[in-house]
């Protein structure tokens, strides 16, 4: 019986070796799951040209010196001229670095994203830095409003404004003086819909938006406050 | 915060600007972005290669050299840029850096001089990327072994002056090429070691029939001459031992040793022989601990350094070795059980057990293939056949492991020989080079000097003397003089300054001496001007407290004072007046001699080529502190008595000066070297081309030192080969390759000898 085992043994290993052999001849196709590895979009190998300089100055306040001083900044830490949200969050995350900024980050990119196909480009960047620092407080006002308005209806839900709040106390971190209670998101937005919302429906329009702040100085003013960036 | 991510700080504030609407309480004040100018380009002038960049790209750094204001210490008014005199391969990289925020290592770049430049713009390298940053440690290491190598040869080559007798046996023991005796010493056991491993080896030869008796080996058959033998042998190694041992500067350490324990092992089993005399009990034992005999032959890893490199190699691969074993290990096990369950049913089996199936598993992987176990089922035959294709494969893997490092360590070495054997002669090679590049700067310094004096004391001077001379220079010299003011008043104060400046300007002193006689022959200034044909006593010259105040043309003026003072201390510097003037007579040499003895300097300076280079002629040769050739003086003189032991100079300085000092201490080691000396004129091999030399400039020769002086140099040579061939892993061939050292680095040290003197002594400046 034992003897007939080893056999047995002896006859499957040399099948194996022999399929083994077979398929370094490439006979065998072995029944391997596909490779996964080519497919996915790789950033790397697309690249993106910004349009031309005329163009840009004309849809941006910025001038041409700024403009340049702007790409040359852009394309040395973006060589393809695109920006990825990864990206992005890596290096807002450097700002931040003793919070988790990755949620705001994800909000920023896609309010800085407009045409929504996951990649800043120039163009996206320096309409939105033009927005920022030249325009008027209307707009950034209204940029302040995409932004918050996380799925672009026109209207900023609790939840939303919750979600953007608490991506805002994430940055600041766990480690703050005093400490930040665990409802201190909520109790803001709280606050704020309270201040915001004139018509107590629940959500903030754009116009109840613009209204208060308008009315309201300290936001007025604070508005004014990264003029110089650049 | 890196670079980059600075650059997008401006994004970051306007962002910011989405959480005012939802801000409790008022901001801050913004930073007023004061000195906001544009962006503007900075021209970077690196010895001639312009570059260019943004002032913010360089501002990412602040605390290095282009980053901080340290820069404006390197602009051009006149250009508008900075230049840096600095290499501009290296800044590329540097620059790259600043663009990047990567800094790299470029592989074709000499790793010190890279540091170097490192240095100089303030940048760490350990912020070398990681693509460059293990090629960058390696060369580093690389780098740092080989100068540990040298700094270890060199210790090895100094000679302490103060050695005890136990320091001077137990350097002898470890290096054997610092003595004779040692060198002996090293060959005589080695002798022995050999003798005494052969003996073992031919005592269980059969030797032929005793008539009615069986064969006997030899061992048994000449019982007597083997025991003389063999007793003869273990009695040098027991000294040998009990010696190393009395020498050895931590005994502890040294019983610890490998080597020492090897040395117990191969000696004890004959004291454990004459103690246990024909005991038949023990006699078995007995018998077994002549296996240890053959010890001895690890007795020969001293005499050879491949053994020793073999041993190191195998230590340092141990983790392969016991990878190797544990895979070998578990590889006999599995195909051991397996061919004995294979095996099992067939009828006669070798395959009685699975362990007697290990013997069959190694035979078979290490594709040995004895034949006496060999399957015989089909199985069997399959499994056997897998088990002998598997061995090679898993006995192959870790060897090559081992092969490199070895073969790592055992280049490395070689390499490091090499290095110590050329470094003499390439060391001799660049003193002349340089010596005949810092001719024309002391010529010229010389005449400078003069020129000062000339307008010091406005004495007329030799026409062709007077040279326009560069305001540095002037400037350098007008400094020279004030030092030299300096230190004569303060010659009665501070004795340890003057010690020092002695030390300085004897080094100088040789040199200049060496120049001057260069500058001799190429100008051929005869008796006139600084060259004073002055046949006075150069052995005054030389001594390391050997002071000179006197200068160039300024000799009667700044003579009569300098004279003054050296007339006051005469014993302490005779030779001071002799160097002041033609006019004065040339001081006898006991007198430096004896003066030197009183100063109690250490190192003896052997002045015997000193003398004979410097009855040529002589120049008061001022201070000359040049940039490199100070360094190089101090730096030669320095190496002076690297080969030698104080017994010799002492022997040579006795040959000379009968009524010389006589230090004590030095008059054995004078004697000692006397011997040692006419045991390597044995050695030595006939030189035609010194002694031609030496015919050809009589003026050079003193009438006493032909023979120690050639002696020593003789001694350079050999001792600068041999120290090659002392590594060599087979103890034979060592004195052949010294041999045939001898003459080609005898021509091979003559040729270059562009300024006329001859190398030899050029070696030991």
């Amino acid at each position: 019986m034992g003897i007939q085992g080893m056999e047995l043994c002896a006859m499957a290993v040399v099948v194996l070796l022999f399929i083994a052999v077979l398929k370094q001849f490439g006979i065998l196709e072995p029944i391997s799951m596909e490779d996964s590895s080519d497919s996915e979009l790789e950033l790397s190998t697309v690249r993106h040209q910004p349009e031309g300089l005329d163009q840009l100055q004309a849809q941006t306040k910025f001038t041409k010196k700024e403009l340049q001083s702007l790409y040359r900044g852009f394309k040395n830490e973006c060589p393809t001229g695109l920006v990825d949200e990864d990206t992005f969050k890596l290096i807002y995350s450097q700002f931040f670095p003793q919070g988790d900024a990755s949620t705001y980050a994800h909000f920023l990119f896609n309010a800085f994203d407009a045409d929504g196909n996951g990649a800043i480009h120039f163009e996206d960047f320096v309409v939105g830095l033009s927005i920022l620092l030249r325009g008027t407080v209307h707009e950034k006002l209204k940029w302040a409003f995409n932004l918050y308005d996380i799925n672009k209806d026109g209207y900023i839900t609790k939840e939303e404004m919750l979600a953007i709040m608490k991506s805002i106390y994430d940055m600041m971190g766990r480690h703050t003086y005093p400490i930040l209670r665990e409802d201190a998101p909520a109790e803001h937005v709280e606050r704020f819909f309270q201040k915001m919302d004139r018509n107590k429906d629940g959500v903030v329009t754009i116009e109840e938006f613009l209204e208060t702040c308008q009315k309201d100085e300290n936001i007025m003013s604070s508005m004014q406050l990264f003029e110089n960036v650049i | 915060m890196a670079a980059g991510v600075a650059a997008w700080l401006p994004f970051a504030r306007a962002a910011a600007i989405g959480w005012m609407p939802v801000a409790n309480c008022p901001m801050p004040l913004a930073p007023a972005d004061k000195n906001k100018r544009q962006d503007e380009l900075i021209v970077l002038n690196v010895s001639g290669r312009r570059f260019q960049t943004w002032r913010t790209t360089l501002e990412r750094y602040p605390d290095t050299l282009l980053g901080s204001t340290e820069k404006e210490f390197f602009f051009n008014e006149d250009t508008k840029e900075y230049f840096f005199d600095r290499d501009p391969e290296v800044f590329r990289c540097v620059l790259n850096f600043y663009r990047t925020g990567k800094l790299h290592y470029p592989r074709y770049e000499c790793i010190s001089a890279y540091d170097d430049e490192l240095a100089f713009y303030g940048i760490l390298p350990e912020i070398i990327g990681d693509c460059c940053y293990e090629e960058y440690k390696d060369r580093k290491r690389e780098n740092a072994e080989r100068l540990m190598d040298d700094n270890d040869s060199e210790n090895n080559q100094e000679s302490m002056p103060s050695l005890s007798f136990r320091q001077t046996m137990w350097r002898a023991f470890e290096n054997p090429h610092t003595s004779t005796l040692a060198l002996v010493f090293y060959y005589v056991t080695g002798f022995f070691i050999a003798v005494s491993v052969i003996t073992n080896v031919v005592e269980t030869v059969p030797c032929g029939t005793v008539p009615g008796s069986k064969e006997l080996p030899c061992g048994e058959r000449y019982s007597v001459a083997f025991f003389c033998l063999d007793t003869a042998c273990v009695m040098i190694f027991t000294v040998e031992y009990l010696l190393r041992l009395f020498a050895a500067p931590s005994r502890y350490r040294f019983i610890r040793s490998v080597m020492s324990i090897i040395d117990v092992v191969a000696i004890m089993p004959y004291y454990i022989g004459l103690v246990m005399t024909n005991n038949e009990d023990v006699s078995g034992a007995f018998v077994t601990l002549r296996v240890f005999r053959v010890f001895r032959i690890f007795k020969f890893s001293r005499h050879s350094q491949g053994l020793r490199i073999l041993g190191y190699t195998l230590k340092s691969c141990a983790s392969e070795l016991g990878f190797l074993l544990f895979s070998l290990t578990m590889a006999i096990i599995i195909f051991a059980t397996v061919m004995f369950y294979a095996e099992k049913g067939s009828s006669a089996s070798k395959f009685t057990s699975i362990p007697a199936s290990f013997w069959y598993t190694i035979v078979t992987m290490t594709t040995l293939g004895y034949g006496d176990m060999v399957p015989k089922t089909i199985a069997g035959k399959i499994f056997g056949s897998i088990c002998s294709l598997s061995g090679v494969l898993v006995i192959a893997l870790p060897v090559p492991v081992i092969v490199s490092n070895f073969s790592r360590i055992y280049h490395q070495n070689q390499r490091a020989d090499k290095r110590r054997a050329q470094k003499k002669a390439r060391l001799a090679r660049i003193r002349v080079a340089k010596t005949g590049s810092s001719n024309a700067y002391l010529h010229s310094k010389r005449n400078g000097l003069l020129n000062e004096a000339l307008e010091l004391t406005g004495t007329p001077e030799e026409e062709h003397m007077g040279k326009t001379t560069s305001l540095i220079e002037s400037q350098h010299h007008h400094l020279l003089h004030c030092l030299e003011k300096t230190t004569m008043s303060m010659k009665e104060v501070g004795d340890g300054l003057q010690d020092q400046m002695n030390c300085m300007m004897g080094a100088l002193q040789e040199l200049k001496l060496l120049q001057v006689q260069t500058a001799l022959e190429q100008l051929e200034i005869s008796g006139g001007g600084p060259a004073p044909g002055s046949p006075e006593g150069p052995g005054t010259q030389l001594e390391r407290p050997c002071w000179e105040g006197g200068r160039g043309s300024a000799r009667p003026t700044v003579c009569s004072p300098a004279s003054q003072p050296s007339l006051g201390s005469s014993t302490k510097f005779p030779s001071h007046r002799s160097v002041c003037g033609r006019d004065l007579a040339p001081l006898p040499r006991t007198q430096p001699h004896q003066s030197y003895v009183q100063q109690g300097s250490e190192l003896v300076e052997p002045d015997d080529w000193t003398s004979t280079l410097m009855s040529r002629g002589r120049n008061r040769q001022p201070l000359v502190l040049g940039d490199n050739v100070f360094a190089d003086l101090v730096g030669n003189w320095l190496d002076l008595p690297e080969l030698e032991k104080s017994g010799e100079k002492g022997e040579t300085g006795r040959a000379r000066e009968p009524k010389g000092e006589k230090g004590q201490p030095q008059e054995l080691g004078r004697r000692f070297a006397l011997t040692a000396n006419i045991f390597k004129k044995f050695l030595r091999s006939v030189r035609p081309d010194r002694d031609r030399l030496l015919k050809e400039k009589p003026g050079w020769v003193t009438p006493v030192v032909p023979e120690p002086r050639t002696g020593r140099s003789q001694k350079v040579k050999k001792r600068s080969h041999s120290k090659g061939s002392g590594h060599f892993p087979f103890p034979g061939t060592a004195e052949h390759r010294r041999g045939e050292n001898l003459p080609t680095g005898g021509p091979k040290t003559l040729e270059p000898s562009p300024s006329g003197f001859d190398i030899n002594t050029a070696v030991w400046v």
